[in-house]
């Protein structure tokens, strides 16, 4: 699966994509193939203000669960209702329909910050080597 | 040493495979100092017929040849004898967690009918199997209710059972969840009235025993629009199960802890019995303990698993539902067998005698002068009674007459200390019953 | 492939549906004595509105199926009856038969909590002898029987802990716990009012004293550690870290949820542990029933007695036994009534069978680790290479390269006649085999397992695919967990509607 270049990517593997004031977060396709078969996701209420680097939700497989880390500070304004009843949509879908959260920043200035679709990809590479080493 | 599957010659060779010389040297890494140099002081070893005669002595200086009026919690039953010659099927009792559910599924499926049975018994959606006890179970039922609202109070009826309240605060103390009791009223039942006012929206839980402590039936119906209209969700204990038998199940509850000692488990001195939460769908995700679900195998056959284990410890570690792992399965299975057996008709018809029997012991103690019934709410099988003297004079006048008293409500409740909480099951005879009235009859009208 | 399996052949077994799924209106398997009294009138006693008419959806079945369904059942598992058990940490001993049976004699098994201790001196000196043999085992000075369970043991244990510290004027905030403890251990620590910090274990899979001793601040309440640790390696400087905690005021808990490594070896009290818990159901042989009961009696140090839980039991004049409620200091109650006795009469039974010949039980649980040990380190990687005690720990690694792993192996042992080794743990070793054979196995048992596991790794690089796809000989494959977990099935319904594929 490509990593799309509009989207920025943090180090804990979530992706955000900024179209005006509000970003749009989820996780991405290299987390969602190292967690597996998603079963469960929490998410926060609407509201809810994250912060950057810490959790504000978690997605389950079947014997893990994975804490999802704000790539970005703001106010939560929608969460994926859809995954619900369909989690799958992470596994199948992750920079898509398996979307999390929508989010308010409260700093835009943060997202430039974070790695381009190049950078994270290279990062991955590295992750991967070191877990084959 | 009749469990130990090896001979001289066999520890030699497998200790030269190894490739050392004695057995001490498998302990090389313990420090010198810190290697014991004498054998344990300890009894035995024993044959088995030294161990049957041990505690064959030990039971004899117990209660053998007494009949009971305990009830308070512990509850005795009949028992059928299929049921222990089922859970000692060693394919049942020396099998571990079904963690591997291919050569498990005996377990797993006989924890899925429990889950089942009490879904039925107590008119909720969802329940565990298993936690360690009614005490417990209630307990963990409240720290699940602080997880579904996030707020940090609970309201507990002093009509619960009062070691069952101590239990919840002990684990209270520490979490900073902060314990209310609500008072009784002249009926024996929770203070509607009292627990109106004390519920503020910090409440997360309001917890009711029904029958409750006093054998007072409870109605959770009324107490539930109550607390759900506060946020709060209402927790009802069920102390003794037979009484799900004849009286309406707590459905209204958002959650009911039970104790399942009533079916089929021997009263045993305290231990082990088996508790159960059971709830609404919703708040499965906050439930604690285990759960088995079905699923299909790669080949569309019906099978068990256990499954939402990210609820737990071994998964989630400090963020878990609860630090449970062992279980009560072997008393979910006894609870199983013994439900199977008794169905339907036998569960009621069970209920039905307990509730004759104790409306027929009442009747009868009545019939004492100066004897009256403490709470004239409707009860099940147990019932509390004043006394025109001290209960542990009666008891200690029963005692002699080979009879083990009532509980002493004084004892947890200083305001009954005249009263006795007296319990009568299918198991006690008409002609115990009146050998006991008798004996409380002798006892109160002879002179001091 | 089937003449590498040697402990195993394909049986026939039974099907057999649900319980509920067999039920027809007005069959009983169950008869009461007829109501000697006369009959209440349920509506009239209860009040309409509190009267239950009898459980919808109960089965309806008779006694020949009853004990058909659950015999059926029954075949369907794998039990320490069948043979080894090698779940590592999780002690899967024989049970002897003798303990069951005393735990159902009259005036044990009918004994009621409540009832007078007058007439319960039996039970009370059971108690005793157990309390005493469990110090004696552990050099403790006090004990508590009463949690029901390792988990439950902790709890008491960290509570202790807490009420000490508190008594000294500050309960303290942390918790040390290693990387490689059983995930009770933070869970508990949480409920105990505690933050958990982790440790990170060594090269060798030791505690790192000099990192110890930067991490314990005044602020850590305790560290709990598990000894043997959890990759059966002994904690060798166990002595220097109760000293490094208690110079810092802090105390030391340790998880004897691997005593079978050490009993009559070596005692915790003279290691400097200030109070531990004991797993009945490991260690001291009590059926686990397929997951309970058990039972976690906590043993201390004379400095955390005063905070025992309620009821404590106490010798009066005259040898009288009793239950002493009150104690100003205690922790209050962890569990209703005084424990799980049912299990505490087993354990006690146990004990007796072997008196000091514990000592040879524990020898026999290390020499079968180290025998398999011996037998499987040329196949198997073993990542850390301390002599092993009770259990052994070694990882896919190797077969990893075929793209099996340790759940595939474990698997395909299931084939070959045995119940799978722990997978999942510890943590801190990836792809992990944790064997724990315990003192039961006779040679023959454990050269059948070596020659299974070795079979298992050479079709690891012959046929692959074979052991990916195993257990190919059970009633059931490979069950759906992904789907279970999705959408939550979790009790029978009488929708009429029975899944397509009811046996």
């Amino acid at each position: 699966m490509s990593y799309p270049t509009q989207f920025r990517y943090s180090k804990d593997h979530e992706w955000i994509e900024v179209k005006g004031d509000v970003a749009t977060v989820g996780i991405t396709d290299y987390a969602q193939s190292e967690l597996g078969d998603v079963v469960f996701v929490e998410m926060p209420a609407v509201g809810t203000q994250v912060v950057t680097g810490k959790s504000f939700g978690s997605v389950e497989s079947v014997k893990a669960v994975s804490d999802i880390y704000a790539p970005a500070s703001g106010e939560v304004v929608e969460a994926n209702g859809g995954l619900k009843d369909k989690p799958e949509a992470i596994n199948t879908d992750p920079h898509g329909t398996g979307w999390l959260i929508k989010m308010k920043l409260a700093n835009p200035a943060e997202v430039a910050a974070l790695m381009d679709a190049a950078a994270y990809e290279t990062y991955i590479a590295e992750k991967k080597k070191e877990a084959s080493a | 040493m009749r469990y130990l599957p090896k001979s001289p010659a066999e520890r030699q060779q497998m200790l030269a495979a190894i490739g050392i010389k004695t057995a001490e040297e498998l302990f090389s890494s313990i420090p010198e100092a810190y290697r014991l140099k004498k054998p344990l002081n300890l009894p035995g070893p024993y044959s088995e017929q030294e161990i049957i005669e041990y505690f064959q002595a030990r039971a004899a200086e117990n209660s053998a040849g007494y009949t009971s009026f305990l009830g308070a919690g512990v509850y005795n039953h009949l028992r059928s004898v299929v049921t222990d010659t089922i859970i000692q099927r060693g394919e049942f009792l020396t099998s571990y967690t079904p963690y591997q559910a291919e050569i498990t599924q005996g377990t797993l499926q006989a924890i899925f009918e429990f889950q089942t049975l009490m879904c039925q018994l107590t008119g909720q959606e969802v329940a565990n199997a298993s936690m360690y006890d009614g005490s417990t179970a209630t307990t963990e039922a409240v720290l699940m209710a602080e997880r579904v609202t996030s707020r940090r109070r609970v309201l507990v009826g002093r009509s619960v059972h009062p070691e069952y309240r101590e239990v919840l605060r002990t684990y209270a103390k520490n979490s900073g969840l902060h314990v209310e009791e609500i008072s009784y009223t002249a009926m024996g039942t929770l203070d509607e009235k009292a627990l109106q006012s004390a519920l503020r929206e910090d409440v997360c839980a309001v917890v009711v025993q029904s029958p409750n402590f006093f054998g007072v039936i409870e109605s959770p119906a009324a107490l539930a629009k109550i607390t759900q209209a506060a946020g709060a969700l209402l927790v009802v204990a069920v102390a003794e199960g037979v009484s799900l038998g004849a009286v309406k199940p707590p459905a209204e509850a958002d959650i009911v802890a039970m104790e399942g000692q009533s079916f089929g488990l021997a009263p045993s001195y305290g231990g082990p019995y088996v508790g159960v939460v059971a709830s609404r769908e919703k708040y499965v995700r906050q439930m604690p303990g285990r759960l088995a679900g079905q699923t299909t195998d790669r080949e569309a056959r019906r099978g068990f698993v256990l499954t939402l284990a990210t609820r737990e410890q071994h998964i989630r570690r400090e963020k878990a539902t609860s630090n449970i792992c062992t279980n009560q399965a072997l008393c979910a299975l006894a609870a199983t067998v013994h439900l199977t057996l008794l169905g339907k008709e036998g569960l009621r018809e069970q209920a039905e005698q307990n509730l004759s029997k104790a409306h027929f012991a009442l009747a009868e103690l009545e019939k004492i002068p100066g004897v009256k019934r403490t709470f004239p709410g409707p009860f099940f099988n147990e019932f509390a009674v004043e006394f025109p003297k001290s209960v542990r004079i009666v008891n200690a006048d029963l005692l002699r007459e080979k009879i083990v008293g009532p509980y002493v409500l004084g004892t947890a409740y200083p305001e009954l200390s005249k009263n006795a909480l007296v319990c009568v099951t299918e198991t006690t005879t008409r002609g115990e019953i009146e050998r006991f009235v008798a004996g409380v009859r002798k006892s109160i009208t002879e002179a001091k | 492939m089937s003449e590498r399996i040697k402990k195993a052949t394909r049986q026939t077994n039974q099907n057999e549906g649900l319980i509920f799924e067999k039920s027809s209106p007005g069959k009983r398997a169950f008869e009461l004595p007829p109501l000697d009294v006369p009959a209440a009138d349920p509506a009239k006693a209860l009040g309409e509105a509190h009267r239950r008419g009898g459980v919808e959806g109960f089965p309806e079945v008779s006694e020949i199926e009853v004990i058909r369904h659950f015999t059926r059942l029954s075949t369907w598992n794998y039990a320490i009856d069948l043979g080894m058990y090698p779940l590592g940490s999780c002690t899967m001993k024989y049970n002897p038969r003798v303990n069951e049976f005393v735990a159902r004699l009259n005036g044990i098994a009918t004994e009621h909590p409540y009832q007078p201790q007058e007439l319960s001196q039996g039970c009370l000196k059971v108690l005793q002898l157990l309390e005493k043999c469990l110090l004696e085992i552990t050099g403790m000075d006090a004990i508590t029987l009463q949690p029901a369970a390792g988990a439950q043991g902790e709890l008491t244990g960290l509570l202790l802990i807490r009420a000490h510290h508190t008594k000294n004027g500050n309960p303290r905030k942390k918790v040390l716990i290693p990387d490689s403890a059983h995930g009770t251990n933070p869970a508990t620590a949480v409920i105990a009012g505690y933050e958990v910090e982790n440790i990170k274990s060594n090269a060798e899979g030791q505690v790192d004293l000099a990192h110890l001793r930067e991490q314990v601040t005044p602020d850590v309440a305790a560290l709990m550690l598990t000894n043997p640790s959890t990759l059966g390696i002994f904690e060798q400087q166990i002595p220097q870290i109760a000293e490094v905690l208690h110079a810092k005021g802090a105390l030391l808990y340790m998880d004897g949820a691997n005593m079978n490594a050490l009993a009559g070896i070596t005692k915790p009290g003279d290691l400097g542990v200030d109070v531990m818990h004991l797993n009945l159901h490991k260690t001291f042989s009590t059926p686990h029933g397929g997951g309970g009961p058990g039972a976690g009696p906590v043993a201390m140090k004379k400095i955390l007695e005063p905070y025992l839980p309620v009821p404590v039991l106490a010798e009066k004049e005259g040898g009288r036994l009793a239950l002493d409620f009150q104690r100003k200091d205690s922790i209050g109650r962890v569990r209703a009534f005084v424990g799980n006795f049912g299990v505490l009469v087993r354990a006690l039974a146990y004990i007796l069978a072997y008196g000091p010949g514990l000592r040879q039980a524990t020898e026999d649980a290390v020499m079968n680790a180290n025998y398999i040990r011996k037998g499987l380190e040329d196949a198997f990687d073993l990542p850390y290479t301390k002599p092993s005690m009770h259990e052994v720990v070694f990882s896919d690694a190797i077969q990893k390269k075929n793209g099996v792993s340790t759940m595939d192996i474990a698997k395909r042992l299931i084939d070959y006649g045995f119940h799978p080794y722990t997978t999942a743990f510890p943590l801190i070793v990836p792809g992990a085999l944790m064997i724990e054979p315990t003192e039961s196995e006779s040679i023959e048992e454990l050269d059948l397992f070596i020659d299974a596991m070795k079979s298992i790794a050479l079709e690891a690089t012959e046929t692959p695919d074979l052991v990916k796809t195993a257990p190919h000989t059970t009633r059931v494959r490979r069950l759906d967990e992904v789907g279970a977990a999705r959408k939550p099935i979790l009790r029978w319904k009488p929708s009429g509607k029975r899944s397509e594929a009811a046996d």
